[in-house]
């Protein structure tokens, strides 16, 4: 198969506090083809979107970022200047954030800020930016599109304000597009046709993406890979079919166990969770940063945890091999 | 925005029609004009002749109405003082304040906000510092110091400033300083906080997000929504340039308009006081309204109040 469009390897994010240095990612590595969907889940703090974020090159300054490997297309990005940096971000890579009601300037147009991520990257004029704008906006099915291009931001709903964001990251035809809990912020109902319409233009557009979330159900319906991510590592990874079907690690079989599944989950019945709290990441951490929370844990997990794989690219971090009570 | 327009224009004109009946009023608030007229050894028989002569004997709504289409028409009656109409005297003083008025906030502008800027795009670093320091010196000096300060260095010692007089653009350099100097810490402290609050914008890491240079983010994205309150502080400086740099104008001798209210004032030239307070006031009211307009098209949710 062709080149990853993207390859992480060991990357980590420190960031100096007051307190000691938080480790906020702590050596991740996955990697992603063209036309793949990636979705990282793990909850609040894991470092989702401080990973996303270094893929761009949108850190802030003081936060310290390294990684063996941080290939974007062939493209080493950690030895890119701002500037060369500057000209991959909206134009191969782009990213859609979590608050479409605040990610919008509110001094400019819709149609000023569609027109700008073009402008920004390609030669062309004013009109033809505005076809450009208008025809995404039809894709990202907003109707009088050409009419829209006048509003500001305050004008339009949060569901609408997102599709905005997402025709913007499309403006260039990115190779990658990186979506940060893209309904987190949206009504029930709208999550459902904003995912829908991103992994619809994913395929169209052939493009790989990352979607962070939450959501486990999410997961289910349009990745073709997970990554599992707890206190900053990966816990576990696979295809999509491997975490569903046979997931390792006990932090993933939790999460697997907070969703409900229709036709087995009865109304009114109790979802399961997972009970305890994250680690602090400030400071040095020995053994594995779930042991405190996990239901299987041993006295050995407070040392070195293995690293085990299964078939090509599932891969968890656990001294167990089997899951006590797993079907293996 | 044509409705919001047309809004505060109305508003504009209602504060007009109250500031100058309020500052006719001033007339007979200072007590009885035709005594002030006809002096202290003034018999009571040449007292009323000068009421009588000055119409003060008529109902006081007619004679409001009779100063304001005087006023609208430009004629703001007789300076008592300077026997002289008050549109002649004030017409030559007025040119030399709005000239002081326009390159002092001018000054203020063009040092503050680029320093602002700069503060808030590395705070506590040696341009933050230094901008801090700038700014605490102009509101700790006061202006006549600055003034006798600049007149003796670049004046006395160097002579290359003349320190007094308005006849060349030169004799406007130090009053400028002085005047745009005053204005210009709280000009720069609202930039530099305006600024810090919008860059953690979310919008802000959108554009960043879009591959815009630093430049862009700053001057395109980030300034726009962050010199809205500016606008407006700018324009009340303006105002307060314009009716209040007495200070300044006494110290390097240019005859301005503010000069003249503090000596008509004492020589109790009420058509002179009274037609500089409606001025002073309509320049307030002209560029409070001119900063909605500006403010309304920086930012768009304006226009709907
Ligand atoms: N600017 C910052 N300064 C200090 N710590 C930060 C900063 N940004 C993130 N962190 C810390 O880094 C860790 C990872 O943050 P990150 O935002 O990547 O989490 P996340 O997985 O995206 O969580 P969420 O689901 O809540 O968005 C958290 O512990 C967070 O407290
Ligand atoms: S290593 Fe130990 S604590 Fe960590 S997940 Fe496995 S069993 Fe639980
Ligand atoms: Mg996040």
């Amino acid at each position: 198969m062709s080149e990853p469009v993207l390859r992480v390897e060991n990357l980590t994010i420190d960031i100096p506090m007051a307190q000691g240095t938080l480790h906020a990612v702590r050596g991740i590595d996955f990697e992603l083809k063209r036309g793949e969907t990636l979705c990282i889940v793990g909850e609040s703090g894991s470092g989702k979107s401080l990973t996303s974020l270094a893929i761009m090159g949108l850190l802030s300054k003081k936060m310290r970022c390294n990684a063996a490997r941080l290939d974007f297309s062939g493209i080493d990005l950690r030895k890119q200047s701002p500037r060369a940096m500057r000209a991959l971000r909206g134009d191969r890579m782009a990213m859609i954030f979590q608050e479409p009601m605040t990610s919008l300037n509110p001094a400019y147009t819709i149609g000023d800020q569609l027109m700008e991520a073009l402008q920004l990257h390609r030669p062309v004029g004013r009109a033809e930016a505005r076809a450009r704008a208008i025809e995404l906006l039809g894709k990202v099915g907003i109707t009088a599109a050409e009419s829209r291009l006048s509003q500001y931001p305050h004008q339009l709903s949060g569901g609408l304000r997102q599709r905005v964001m997402i025709a913007m990251a499309l403006m260039c035809e990115p190779e990658l597009i990186i979506a940060d809990e893209p309904t987190t912020a949206l009504d029930v109902t709208i999550q459902a046709q904003i995912l829908r319409l991103l992994a619809d233009l994913q395929r169209e557009m052939n493009m790989a993406m990352i979607l962070v979330t939450h959501d486990l159900g999410v997961v289910a319906r349009i990745a073709d890979k997970v990554v599992v991510m707890y206190a900053g590592e990966v816990v576990e990874k696979g295809s999509a079919r491997e975490i569903f079907e046979t997931p390792r690690h006990p932090y993933t079989r939790g999460l697997l166990r907070c969703i409900p599944v229709p036709g087995k989950t009865r109304p009114g019945e109790h979802l399961g969770s997972i009970p305890g709290i994250v680690p602090s990441l400030i400071g040095h951490m020995d053994g594995c940063a779930f042991r405190s929370r996990c239901d299987v844990a041993e006295v050995a997990c407070a040392s070195d945890v293995p690293v085990r794989r299964t078939g090509e690219d599932h891969m968890y971090r656990c001294i167990h091999e089997v899951q006590p009570g797993a079907p293996s | 925005m044509l409705m919001f327009t047309l809004k505060r224009l109305g508003l504009a004109i209602l504060v007009t029609f109250t500031v100058s009946l309020l500052s006719f009023s001033l007339l007979f608030m200072a007590g009885d004009p035709a005594s002030a007229i006809a002096g202290e050894n003034a018999t009571a028989t040449d007292i009323e002749a000068i009421r009588a002569l000055y119409g003060f004997d008529r109902p006081f709504l007619v004679q409001y109405a009779d100063w304001l289409f005087g006023a609208l028409s430009g004629d703001f009656g007789q300076s008592y003082y300077f026997k002289m109409p008050v549109s002649t005297l004030i017409a030559e003083r007025l040119s030399t304040t709005m000239l002081l008025g326009v390159c002092g906030i001018s000054f203020a502008l063009l040092t503050a906000i680029p320093l602002g800027v700069a503060a808030a795009m590395r705070p506590n670093s040696l341009i933050d510092r230094t901008a801090l320091f700038l700014s605490v010196m102009g509101q700790a000096m006061p202006s006549f110091w600055f003034g006798l300060v600049l007149i003796v260095v670049f004046s006395i010692q160097l002579g290359w400033l003349p320190p007094s007089g308005s006849s060349t653009w030169r004799h406007f350099i130090m009053p400028t300083v002085v005047l745009g100097y005053y204005a210009m810490p709280a000009i720069m402290r609202l930039t530099r906080a305006g600024m810090l609050e919008v860059l953690n914008a979310d919008y802000i890491r959108t554009a960043r997000a879009k591959g815009a240079s630093e430049t862009r983010v700053m001057f395109k994205h980030a300034l726009r929504n962050a010199v809205v309150p500016v606008v407006s502080l700018a324009a009340v400086q303006m105002g307060f340039m314009l009716g209040g740099s007495i200070v300044v104008e006494s110290i390097f001798a240019l005859h301005g308009a503010g000069y003249l209210a503090w000596e008509s004032i004492g020589r109790n030239d009420l058509p002179t006081v009274q037609a500089l307070i409606l001025i002073f006031s309509l320049f307030y009211i002209v560029f409070t309204f001119l900063s909605d307009l500006v403010n309304a098209w920086l930012d768009p949710r304006i226009r709907v109040g």
